[in-house]
């Protein structure tokens, strides 16, 4: 069965919540939206979820125009009590970098100088307190050096595992950062110290070419497997529940095939 | 007794160099009404303490900021308001960034009278050193754990816009999501709510309307009868976001879209510049 790398994605994203219990599963983001949605909708119910607004419902609200679907209330989820669970700890948030170092520090406030920035983004927003509190991973579209950098990343939005920024009696016990899906790769922290390591690569994609995208060197040059490909159940809730307006197409530039060896 | 009062009252009280609190969310429940009287005012060099949308955007443009303290600015669906970037790329204002739960935190410790809450968010990040205004405090008990110490956010006046309100400044939102407009009164010397509709108290929603009570009165200095008085932001359930004017506002050179809709001689002519109490009424409510 033909996938698309939005699929591909969807479907590598998604196993990051699986295992992690009764959390609050915040998927920021098109592509980090639909993975914790199929995650929920297949191998872990248990998950919680929201509306995009400020109630939780028992099964993923679908992206896009609803027709005559009404979600399914079970609770509420206003953002104050988001703040109540990001420092209970119950909480996954997979969100979107602009960028990230070798620690998995991620910037999402401001690139270049910080008085008088090249560009302002969004701010830090909640990346401070969701780092430090509760599990996070990362949605990269566009794997390249200039979001994996070398160094440090331009203004540190959110803890990683630098010592160096928690020493002296800052406690980094709840720092729990689990994978970074890309446009290339699948990669986690399982390298030494916790280095960024090449997990699986995606179909038709070689380690050499994730490391001259990324600026730091990574691990696993040996150990990645493929990414698995999403199963024709996963592409079944994709295409008909979670997705019916294949808004994901929009995600990469051309739509292109999961399998990159299919593009030619 | 009677708090109704006109957002030119309101903002009449307002001094240059005041900090305020904004209440609202992004796109989402902002006193639009308020921020555009504040504009067509003298009241500048002023301390800004948002959850940013289009409200920051339109003070960053007008020069009015001396210091933002913000965890975001953004426009919702559209994630960046290209007049802040603007503003905060030529250096234009002081900035105090901090998480979105820190922000909480400062308007709580305010609310409560204390100095300061502590936290675990900020550390470990460039939040904690580079705005200079952050100091840690340690655990006086066995654990010795360091945290940031978020100093309180004391407000000299809060604006925030709600769905329903009486003249004794009982507010009510049915919003989804109150947000945290109830801090932001608790921690402002004055606090001024604009209301989408003026009720009696009898007609405010009774048993058990009254869970969505903002705030007790005693908080709230003037209210203001403004219908749309958030346009373009939303105010669910009674309105949603007006798209495309946030689009043309984001698309906009600054200095024609303050002729267009700000220097105007009055709320009802801005409501027949924005395309009229019909149009608004019927903007649907987005759909996340």
């Amino acid at each position: 069965m033909t996938y698309t790398l939005a699929e591909l994605c969807i479907a590598a994203a998604a196993e990051a919540w699986r295992g992690n219990g009764e959390v609050l599963a915040s998927g920021i983001g098109l592509v980090p939206r639909l993975a914790a949605s199929l995650a929920k909708a297949s191998f872990a119910p248990e998950l919680m979820m929201t509306d995009g607004e400020a109630y939780l419902v028992e099964a993923p609200v679908p992206v896009g125009k609803r027709g005559a679907y009404v979600p399914q209330v079970e609770g509420c989820m206003t953002y104050a009590r988001v703040f109540d669970v990001v420092y209970r700890g119950h909480r996954h948030a997979m969100t979107g970098p602009v960028q990230v170092d070798r620690f998995g520090q991620q910037n999402i406030s401001a690139v270049g100088d910080y008085r008088r920035p090249k560009a302002a983004l969004l701010g830090v927003r909640g990346i401070p307190g969701n780092t430090i509190n509760h599990i996070n991973s990362m949605f990269v579209p566009n794997h390249s050096t200039r979001v994996f950098v070398s160094g440090e990343v331009d203004m540190v939005s959110g803890v990683g595992y630098n010592p160096a920024r928690l020493g002296g009696g800052r406690s980094d016990r709840f720092v729990d950062l689990r994978l970074i899906v890309t446009d290339l790769a699948v990669l986690d922290f399982g390298g030494a110290d916790h280095a960024i390591r090449v997990r699986h690569l995606h179909p038709g994609i070689g380690f050499d070419q994730v490391q001259a995208a990324t600026g730091f060197p990574l691990e696993g040059r040996e150990s990645a497997t493929e990414t698995p490909a999403p199963t024709a159940e996963q592409l079944h809730l994709i295409r008909n529940l979670l997705d019916p307006h294949d808004v994901r197409a929009t995600v990469f530039k051309e739509n292109p095939p999961g399998d990159r060896r299919r593009a030619a | 007794m009677d708090k109704t009062m006109t957002v030119r009252e309101m903002v009449g009280r307002l001094k240059s160099g005041a900090t305020i609190g904004i209440g609202g969310w992004g796109a989402r429940r902002k006193p639009m009404a308020l921020v555009r009287e504040i504009l067509r005012s003298d009241v500048t060099d002023l301390t800004v303490v948002s959850y940013g949308g289009p409200d920051v955007g339109l003070l960053a443009a007008a020069g009015r900021i001396r210091k933002l303290v913000f965890g975001f600015v953004s426009l919702d669906s559209i994630p960046l308001d290209n007049h802040f970037r603007a503003a905060r790329q030529a250096g234009s204002f002081e900035t105090l960034e901090i998480d979105e739960g820190m922000l909480q935190w400062g308007l709580r410790a305010a609310a409560m009278r204390l100095p300061f809450l502590p936290t675990r968010a900020g550390l470990g990040t460039d939040v904690e050193g580079l705005n200079g205004a952050l100091r840690t405090v340690t655990s006086p008990y066995d654990d010795g754990e360091v945290l940031i110490a978020m100093p309180a956010l004391r407000l000299d006046a809060a604006f925030v816009h709600v769905n329903a309100a009486d003249r004794l400044g009982n507010a009510i939102v049915t919003a989804p999501d109150p947000f945290f407009d109830e801090l932001f009164c608790r921690a402002a010397d004055q606090a001024f709510v604009t209301t989408d509709r003026l009720v009696s108290t009898a007609d405010l929603g009774g048993f058990p309307g009254a869970r969505h009570h903002l705030v007790e009165r005693s908080c709230v200095t003037g209210v203001a009868h403004v219908p749309f008085g958030a346009h373009p932001t939303s105010s669910g359930p009674d309105y949603g976001f007006d798209f495309k004017h946030l689009k043309d506002y984001n698309d906009a050179g600054f200095a024609d879209w303050r002729g267009r809709f700000v220097d105007l001689p009055s709320h009802d002519a801005y409501l027949a510049a924005a395309g009229g109490a019909e149009k608004l009424a019927a903007l649907p409510l987005p759909v996340f």
